[in-house]
């Protein structure tokens, strides 16, 4: 889980050049981050590309946060 | 101007008069290039000829894994992809009523539906790099529309209409998606026009005479060069005149 925890808060950081502090469990890509769709659908493949998994478009819709993205990936990886 | 030193790119249907001007010139601008077509003999004497900073990937565009592999192999062949030029097309002249399937299937597949595959297969590294350049080889035909030519058309109408779209969603990521639309360019179809044929096309022609690949392969090289980087989205129509639209 931390591992995972810190491979997606390094990828949100470096893709949305944002501060590490900003990159909290609850911050919305979108609201929180600045994240506009386009950034959204970059960061769903680079976390497929990161973690070798698929992430499918209905899965992807409800991955708004940072806490999002981290459930859902380290319940594909196991 | 327009120098492409140290950018890779990717020309499909470069076994074609069109393909062979476009590689050439994108070369000679400084770029690698990456040549695709079927006829692979056809391809390795063009790199051959290119020299250096010239690689030969055939692919069968109707083949729709192979297309969506092609960008990889090339950005794996060259370091990455910079500029893709979909160039290939086919034709499959009918009039329409007696336009089978299969005629408007082959056409549409080769000539819209690679262009979606491989664009979509260029674009992440593109959008990775912030940078990128997309050129479809559309037709004049295409907003005019010819008769015998519903699929042909057809096609090249939406290749306009897809790189509108695909322009809109990728601005913002430096990466620019044009078309370029020859009207009609010299080619072994049009040496064997005898002189009425011949007549008849050039009196539509403000300008009086046939374009020349280069005439396409310049508008290509403007468009994948640094200093286009604010033109998205449009279709730069190189005809001599015989459509202004």
């Amino acid at each position: 889980m931390s591992d995972v925890l810190e491979r997606v808060t390094k990828i949100v950081i470096e893709h949305l050049d944002v501060e590490a502090e900003k990159v909290t469990d609850k911050a919305s890509f979108i609201d929180d981050l600045g994240a506009d769709s386009l950034d959204n659908v970059e960061l769903v493949m680079a976390f497929e590309e990161e973690f070798d998994i698929e992430i499918p478009d209905d899965a992807a819709e409800h991955i708004q946060t940072v806490g999002d993205a981290v459930k859902f990936i380290s319940e594909k990886v196991g | 101007m327009f120098d492409l030193t140290g950018k890779n790119a990717l020309v499909t249907g470069a076994t074609g008069g069109l393909g062979n001007a476009i590689a050439r010139k994108l070369h000679a601008q400084g770029a690698t290039v990456a040549l695709s077509g079927t006829r692979e003999n056809v391809l390795q004497e063009l790199a051959d000829d290119l020299g250096e900073r010239a690689h030969v990937l055939p692919c069968n565009l109707s083949d729709a894994a192979a297309v969506d592999a092609l960008p990889k192999q090339a950005a794996e062949a060259m370091g990455s992809l910079d500029i893709l030029v979909a160039n290939a097309g086919i034709t499959k002249d009918q009039l329409l009523m007696r336009m089978k399937d299969e005629d408007w299937d082959t056409v549409l597949r080769v000539n819209l539906e690679s262009y979606f595959r491989l664009t979509r297969a260029a674009l992440r590294g593109m959008m990775k790099a912030r940078w990128g350049r997309i050129v479809g080889i559309t037709s004049v035909v295409g907003v005019t529309g010819n008769p015998g030519q519903t699929n042909y058309c057809a096609s090249k109408a939406g290749m306009i209409g897809f790189s509108k779209s695909l322009a809109q969603e990728v601005a913002a990521r430096g990466v620019t998606v044009n078309c370029v639309a020859p009207g009609f360019i010299a080619s072994p179809m049009t040496d064997v026009l005898n002189e009425d044929q011949r007549s008849t096309i050039l009196a539509k022609i403000p300008a009086g005479d046939l374009g020349s690949g280069d005439d396409i392969a310049n508008a290509v090289v403007y468009l994948a060069s640094a200093e286009a980087g604010y033109v998205t989205g449009q279709t730069l129509h190189v005809n001599g005149g015989m459509a202004m639209i």
